[in-house]
């Protein structure tokens, strides 16, 4: 029969607009704005309303969620500010539409280059969210922002002052990724030690006879 | 017949003006210009390389030489047949293959456009992605465009001693752009439409009571809401027919290639994300194979298991949102792709979380990957592919398929025969639709393809309808891959050696090619033993679907002309590149 | 909006009435209206569209901004949102298509490149951002920015729509507000601006 198509058609539909309210009465008060309900609402048994809420409820992001890249510094005890970068130039290498502008300090007395850099920009506007620069940094010093409300009435470049955060953010957002570095870090400075205190030995042994 | 039997084959029919391409890491044929057209019909009727794959060229200015590159495959499966043909730089003139093959229409017209290759015997070669008037030929090595910084990345300029600076600043606007002699901006008219509308042969008719009709010529876009974005199409119209219609292009043309032969070979991976922006993860497959091929590294067990997993939910991502946007264009508006792309969300949802993007992935490396899954991830893909997607796949299938409405606008439409889909070189869904089964996952078996049980799927019709319904089986076929994946996936290594972002590649030629969702995705590239690609090409199946789209048209009223455009399933960023 | 939005000139109202008065001034009222049906032009150029498409549908569904209604026709939009990478041959259409859009307008910025180039910037097919050719309003940074961050620039939008008066917006101004000289497609692309300068250099060359 002509029609029968449609009406077929139609009954998805209809169980669709239905299972809205099924869906909405079985989750009484906690399908909106509670953290189980955002994750009912993207599970593979989500039916009904569909919407995250935004700005009022957000959708988690994940992990390894990227956005713009900021520069990560240590605190250290007194408060002081140690930046982990050392104005190597390997994400501004890597960068592949070079949107990463590094100037590596300079010692006023020596005039030799330091380890740290004097100025940083990226220029948020040109960046492509790639991802390389964090992936390549050996100093786990710059890594992709989870902060992607950061729309504004001009041009967005970021300077030094604006791209450093603390560790302590940077553990905040990627708990699993920081927990690991920091493993690798410290295995590697035992190391470094342990051959230290190894060379030390073999140097007092030396010394002894 | 084996390699060696070809070649005594093809060397006792052609002695003179074949002869093998014996540079270092090159393959493949050397074809004197004044034999091509001969060694191409010869190539069709007799050695059964009866599909040309794609058209390009490259240009080595030391030699001041032009070479033109073309990839033959079989249709029923193989490797390809790579020829080449030499010419002059200064006066570089090649016969056009349009004869033999049509399929090469779109691409010659290419060449001519960013290269400059003149294709004698090509009936309306013209520009095609930049406009008439650009001056220049951008891919060639000595063109430098406004903002020139330098030839190879990374810049110099980054780092150690770098002041932030926008190019265009240092650079004052237009500082290489060449201007014609006497060249006057006040008195100057864009002349692009003129030659374009002179591209759409005139008809003037004489009805019964000798009543003469002048034909219309009509343009949807650059601006219109159903040509998937910045398209265009210029149609010559009798009444409501489409008597004539051309494809106007390059609105979008992002500069892909010329930018590409700057970065680096690992700068070039997201910059792939961005050529067909739905399915960038089979985009990043295709080149990781063509670079994995130049420098000949082998890609662990998982890391292959996860490449596959990843393409094939983009596949099944691509489908869902090419049959709601398809449905939007016929009219169904809004509810279909709404629940469309409901489910794209949740596949999206994976993406976000195993590559930290939702559409530009970036994922892949030469050798394996980015980042192992994370945890919790493939719980999330075997939700999907078990229960999620095969239910509301078959909750489309019956939403949509035997709609009356939609059968009616769609069942021996837009009709495309087999032979024509092979002549026109059109791949994937708009190929298997017209009745070919091609399939690069079965017919030249990439990766781990050859470990799976799936179907080709494949219809007869060549309709509007079945190119829409053989989305549904690509999907189920998918889903039935995903599911074999995610039941095998072994644990292991994700990558060989350690990632490095600078390599030196050896010297050489290769083509890597997927079957992506809009067809063959392919990527040609020419390595001169440094860290850059020397030339990067890619063979974009939504542009060479497009060579079909006219001819698929004519007869059909301005209403159906949309209908085709969303079966051809078009994405603009790799269509123009 | 909210009851203490519109209440918020100062006055005093009576507790008794409360419920039944309201005292507002015409600049929150009109910007409300106005800021409350905000209609993009249905209008996608690159990846971001993707984005603004996704924006559209069920998961995230600006209509809950009233910016439901996507015009295809410049003649009935209010907001320009360029959501992608602005090329040359595209130039042209996009100054028209501003050009056409009637008074208030607004232009979101959407993604690297419709704001600054994006990575595409050194191509030669590309413009460095569309504030090159017309005023924007809002710039959103990402490549692409999720749905949420196009909500959150949106929103943004809104907030600016907000702070305007009356008395002061442009369209309210004696005079007609010009249009924007179209740029025309050349060797390269001119703008109406840079024609003396070709021509100076082409006179220097002869």
């Amino acid at each position: 029969m002509y029609g029968l198509g449609i009406l077929k058609g139609l009954s998805v539909t209809l169980k669709r607009f239905i299972n809205t309210y099924v869906d909405d009465f079985e989750w009484r008060g906690k399908r909106y704005y509670t953290d189980e309900g955002i994750a009912h609402r993207s599970s593979k048994d989500a039916k009904g309303i569909f919407t995250i809420q935004y700005p009022e409820e957000k959708m988690p992001v994940p992990e390894e969620f990227r956005y713009v890249p900021f520069l990560v510094y240590d605190e250290g005890e007194n408060g002081e500010i140690n930046n982990r970068c050392t104005a190597c130039g390997i994400c501004a290498k890597v960068c592949p539409p070079q949107c990463i502008w590094i100037e590596r300090a300079v010692d006023k007395k020596t005039g030799r280059p330091v380890q740290n850099p004097a100025a940083f920009t990226i220029d948020a506007d040109i960046c492509m969210n790639c991802g390389l620069c964090a992936e390549f940094c050996p100093f786990d010093s710059i890594k992709m922002d989870h902060d992607y409300e950061i729309a504004s009435y001009g041009r967005t470049v970021y300077h030094l002052e604006d791209l450093m955060k603390p560790a302590s953010y940077y553990d905040e957002i990627r708990p699993i990724n920081s927990a690991k570095e920091s493993e690798i870090r410290r295995i590697a400075e035992e190391a470094k030690a342990a051959k230290k205190a190894a060379r030390e030995a073999k140097k007092a042994a030396q010394a002894a006879k | 017949m084996t390699e060696s039997d070809f070649a005594t084959r093809l060397n006792d029919r052609f002695p003179e003006g074949v002869t093998a391409d014996e540079r270092e890491g090159y393959q493949g044929y050397i074809i004197a210009a004044d034999k091509l057209i001969e060694f191409a019909t010869a190539l069709r009727d007799e050695f059964e390389f009866d599909y040309l794959s794609s058209v390009t060229g490259v240009d080595y200015p030391d030699e001041g030489k032009l070479e033109a590159v073309y990839h033959a495959y079989k249709t029923i499966g193989g490797a390809e047949l790579v020829f080449k043909v030499q010419t002059d730089r200064e006066n570089p003139e090649i016969p056009s293959l349009i004869d033999i093959y049509p399929g090469a229409d779109f691409q010659e017209r290419e060449a001519w456009d960013l290269l400059g290759i003149k294709f004698t015997g090509h009936p309306d070669l013209r520009r095609i992605l930049l406009w008439e008037g650009f001056e220049g030929h951008p891919l060639r090595k000595d063109w430098q465009e406004a903002y020139y910084e330098a030839d190879k990345k990374p810049f110099k300029s980054r780092w150690p001693k770098a002041e932030y600076t926008r190019a265009e600043a240092k650079n004052p606007y237009g500082a290489n752009v060449k201007y014609p002699d006497k060249f006057d901006p006040e008195k100057w008219v864009p002349e692009g439409e003129d030659a374009l509308y002179g591209s759409l042969a005139k008809y003037e008719t004489t009805d019964k009571d000798g009543l003469k009709t002048d034909h219309l010529t009509v343009n949807l876009g650059p601006q219109h809401p159903s040509t998937h974005g910045v398209f265009r199409i210029a149609a010559t119209l009798d009444g409501e027919k489409i008597m004539n219609l051309n494809p106007v292009m390059g609105y979008l043309h992002r500069n892909h290639e010329k930018i590409g032969e700057r970065n680096t070979y690992l700068q070039n991976m997201p910059f792939t994300d961005r050529l067909d922006y739905l399915s960038s993860l089979s985009n990043n497959f295709g080149y990781a194979i063509a670079v994995e091929k130049l420098i000949g590294i082998e890609v662990p067990e998982r890391a292959e298991y996860i490449r596959v997993i990843m393409a094939e939910l983009t596949r099944v991502q691509n489908h869902l949102f090419a049959i709601g946007m398809f449905l939007n264009d016929i009219g169904a508006f809004f509810t279909p792709s709404l629940y469309a792309i409901e489910e794209r969300e949740l596949v999206l949802d994976v993406f976000e979380m195993v590559t930290g993007s939702r559409m530009m992935c970036n994922y892949l490396r030469f050798g394996g990957l980015a980042r192992d899954l994370p945890d919790g991830s493939l719980q999330k893909i075997r939700d999907l592919v078990f229960d999620r997607l095969p239910r509301k796949t078959d909750e489309m299938d019956r939403f949509l398929s035997e709609n009356e409405i939609l059968r009616s606008r769609t069942v021996g439409q837009g009709y495309l025969s087999t032979e024509d889909a092979i002549k026109y070189s059109a791949a994937g869904p708009v190929l298997r639709a017209s009745g070919v089964p091609y399939d690069i996952r079965r017919a030249d078996p990439y990766s781990i393809y050859d470990r799976f049980k799936f179907d080709v799927a494949v219809r007869y019709n060549g309709d509007i309808y079945d190119r829409y319904y053989i989305r549904l089986d690509e999907i189920r076929e998918s889903i039935k891959i995903l599911q074999q994946a995610v039941e095998q996936i072994p644990e292991g290594e994700i990558q060989t050696g350690k990632p490095r972002y600078q390599m030196k590649v050896p010297k050489g030629e290769s083509y890597g090619r997927v079957e992506g969702p809009k067809g063959e995705l392919g990527f040609y590239l020419v390595s001169d033993g440094t860290g850059n690609p020397y030339r990067y090409h890619v063979r974009a199946p939504s542009f060479i679907n497009l060579t079909a789209f006219g001819p698929m048209c004519k007869g059909l009223k301005v209403a159906d002309v949309v209908a085709v455009l969303g079966s051809i399933d078009i994405v603009l960023g790799e269509t123009d590149r | 909006m909210e009851k203490e939005g519109i209440n918020s000139p100062g006055y005093e109202i009576p507790e008794e009435i409360e419920g039944v008065v309201s005292i507002t001034s015409i600049d929150r009222i009109y910007n409300w209206g106005r800021r409350s049906s905000v209609w993009p032009l249905m209008f996608g150029l690159a990846c971001c569209a993707i984005e603004m498409i996704a924006t559209a549908a069920g998961r995230y569904d600006f209509s809950r901004f009233g910016m439901e209604v996507m015009r295809p026709s410049p003649r009935q939009a209010d907001l320009m949102l360029v959501s992608g990478t602005v090329t040359k041959k595209m130039a042209p259409t996009i100054v028209r298509l501003y050009n056409q859009m009637p008074e208030p307008k607004y232009v979101v910025a959407m993604g690297a490149c419709a704001s600054g180039g994006g990575p595409f910037k050194e191509g030669y097919n590309v413009v460095s951002g569309v504030d090159k050719l017309i005023p924007v309003d809002v710039y959103i940074p990402g490549c692409p920015p999720t749905p949420q961050a196009l909500i959150n620039g949106l929103i943004k939008l809104q907030e600016k729509i907000d702070g305007q008066s009356i008395k002061t917006v442009r369209w309210y101004q004696k005079g007609d507000t010009a249009a924007i000289p179209v740029p025309m497609l050349g060797p390269d692309l001119i703008y109406q601006s840079s024609i003396p300068a070709i021509k100076e250099a082409a006179q220097e060359e002869a």
